[in-house]
């Protein structure tokens, strides 16, 4: 086992993906020489090539729709927006496009596809270099939405999204990039399955939902309260379409009382879903209302750090929620 | 490889078929038959032109929605189409879940196309660049209305493959007309294909009621592709004879004048007086494959009236590909 960081598991994951399958290649900006901006693709260029590690224009729409038809053909792109907030442009080629394709051929034609995004906020990005956007995509049936926390799950997720026969959105905790460093096996093939939540604390007091940057608070959150006698059960949900149902439910079951935490803005947000589901189908076991802690109903994420740091859920925030819900 | 002669009987043959279930698809929707018609009557002679300048069962195609023509060329058969325009079980483009003229024919290499209009243009740049990837000489043709050209994804699209000197061949199928608005209200430029010019790339105009102009510009522009030479932009000025749609009607918005003047120039009737004129086809023979049209076309709406719809839980599949159901 080595130690690396979130980023040195998504290079590792496309690196072993590029070797193992000559059908994959990378295409965005500035993903080849220069590695992408945050170097996820380091090295991958000078490894590989210029017909496997592709500089795009300057174009989002494009960057997926050429994916789009390269995956048509057979070939299996791995697409990298670079920052999120810039994947609106790509907006109708995702949805109408790559979500809609098998269905609407009726099996005949499929896009596995990943398309790669860094998103989130808490790094003095302002409003477009820090939007979380998962909710958009979630709506969207067709395609996969997958959020890793760790460099483990991002290693193995991304491994598993680029075998994927169907178009996966990747989204990747900028933020902890470089923050959050974990173990990860050496050697071996490492897969972690798109679908299955992961219990990563056990508790007994409450179940607390996150994905990516917030799970990693909420970990730190529960350690907290757990000195003040609170055990807080949380939950990676790792992949938010489709859905780990029996997860959730299986941890409320047992809790009776949910927090779900996500820097999306609250209104429409991937907690919605969730606290609709625990109210469809879990109703009778909860001690307590559902609640969520999200990013405000504001645009996005302001530049100045006071604004920002207003914006933010983090550590202090998810504890105090905790503590709220666990008193109820 | 120079470009053999035009199979100019060919050309006619499905000039005429596209032509007689196009008129066949209008009186459906009259009988209340069908529910939606899209037509390409005025578009038929740049479409099979290109069709057959092309290697089919080899080269990929990224389509739109006018070309009935072009897709009866690769090999869409008159009952697969009419089945599309009653949503019957057994349509090929989507298990009659798009609407009709929404074309995907994978045993011919054409991909699926959606109702946002350019979406098809990035997917050919995609296809010509893993073409390119892969290694062969296929090329890719997508097509696509001069309205459309509008659009952001086409000039992307565009830009890539020129870029990239990608196998691809941008046909535009100018026929003046984005349902109601007028090409002068869509671009500043006298001919699409001058667009080219700032994107790198060759723009080629070519007379579109010419399926003989169309072949020989698509089998260049293939031909450069096809030597690593990169892509081509062809204008193809063709005329929409037709409503947008069942569901529009152009009076309100087209003179009657035009109309009657463009029908003077219709491109199939032109092409039968050519053959006829230079005895490629005598008068006998044409009036053989008027009938042996007719018939395919009659025994074709039979067939599809008596199909059956698909049973309604199939809306529900395949949202994954592991739904897919084989078999």
């Amino acid at each position: 086992m080595g130690e690396i960081t979130l980023i040195e598991g998504l290079r590792q994951a496309m690196d072993e993906e590029l070797a193992r399958d000559d059908r994959v290649f990378i295409v965005g900006e500035d993903v080849g020489p220069r590695g992408g901006v945050f170097r996820a693709t380091l090295g991958l260029f000078d490894k590989y090539g210029p017909q496997r590690v592709i500089d795009s224009p300057l174009a989002e729409l494009s960057i997926v729709g050429v994916g789009i038809g390269a995956a048509l053909y057979g070939l299996r792109p791995i697409c990298e927006i670079q920052f999120a907030d810039f994947i609106h442009p790509a907006f109708n080629q995702i949805v109408s496009e790559a979500a809609k394709m098998c269905y609407r051929s009726n099996g005949e034609w499929t896009v596995p596809l990943v398309i790669r995004a860094p998103y989130g906020g808490g790094i003095g990005g302002g409003l477009y270099h820090s939007q979380s956007l998962e909710a958009f995509f979630t709506h969207v049936p067709g395609l996969k939405v997958v959020i890793p926390s760790n460099p483990h799950d991002a290693k193995g997720l991304l491994k598993a999204a680029v075998r994927d026969p169907n178009p996966v959105i990747f989204l990747e905790p900028k933020k902890g990039y470089r923050l959050i460093r974990g173990e990860v096996p050496e050697g071996g093939d490492l897969l972690v399955p798109i679908g299955p939540a992961q219990l990563s604390r056990p508790g007994a007091d409450l179940s607390v939902f996150a994905y990516g940057m917030m799970h990693h608070y909420v970990l730190q959150a529960a350690e907290i309260v757990a000195a003040e006698g609170i055990q807080a059960e949380v939950i990676d949900l790792r992949t938010l379409l489709p859905i780990d149902k029996a997860a959730i439910l299986s941890s409320v079951r047992k809790t009776g009382k949910a927090l779900i935490v996500h820097e999306d803005n609250r209104t429409g947000g991937y907690g919605a879903e969730i606290a609709a589901l625990l109210s469809d189908e879990a109703f009778t076991d909860l001690d307590a209302p559902v609640r969520r802690l999200a990013g405000p109903d504001v645009p996005a994420v302001p530049f100045s750090h006071p604004m920002q740091d207003w914006f933010m859920p983090n550590t202090e925030k998810i504890a105090a929620a905790i503590r709220e819900l666990a008193a109820y | 490889m120079p470009l053999p002669p035009p199979p100019l009987l060919d050309l006619y043959r499905l000039m005429l078929l596209a032509r007689r279930l196009d008129e066949r698809a209008w009186v459906l929707h009259r009988q209340g038959k069908i529910a939606f018609h899209i037509s390409g009557i005025g578009q038929e002679a740049a479409q099979v032109g290109a069709a057959f300048a092309l290697q089919r069962g080899k080269d990929w195609f990224a389509p739109y929605y006018r070309d009935l023509a072009l897709m009866l060329a690769l090999g869409l058969t008159p009952l697969e189409f009419v089945l599309g325009l009653m949503g019957k079980q057994g349509e090929p483009s989507s298990g009659a879940r798009q609407m009709p003229s929404h074309w995907s024919l994978r045993r011919a290499n054409v991909v699926s196309h959606s109702s946002p209009v350019a979406t098809q243009a990035p997917h050919a740049a995609g296809l010509g660049l893993a073409i390119r990837l892969r290694g062969g000489d296929a090329v890719v043709l997508t097509t696509i209305g001069e309205g459309s050209t509008s659009q952001g994804e086409w000039y992307e699209a565009v830009n890539w493959a020129a870029t990239h000197k990608l196998p691809v061949i941008f046909l535009v199928e100018n026929n003046v007309y984005a349902i109601s608005v007028r090409q002068n209200q869509q671009m500043a430029v006298e001919h699409v294909a001058e667009k080219a010019a700032g994107l790198g790339l060759p723009g080629v105009i070519v007379d579109g009621l010419d399926a003989v102009a169309s072949y020989r510009a698509v089998g260049e522009a293939a031909e450069r592709a096809r030597r690593g030479e990169g892509p081509t932009v062809i204008e193809a000025k063709v005329a929409r004879m037709t409503p947008h749609s069942s569901d529009d009607d152009d009076r309100s918005y087209r003179p009657r004048d035009e109309v009657e003047a463009m029908k003077a120039r219709d491109p199939l009737a032109l092409f039968r007086q050519r053959l006829l004129a230079e005895k490629v086809l005598s008068e006998a023979q044409d009036a053989g494959l008027q009938e042996e049209v007719k018939g395919v076309i009659e025994a074709a709406v039979a067939e599809a009236e008596a199909a059956p719809y698909p049973p309604a839980e199939d809306a529900a599949y395949p949202v994954y590909v592991e739904d897919v159901r084989r078999g």
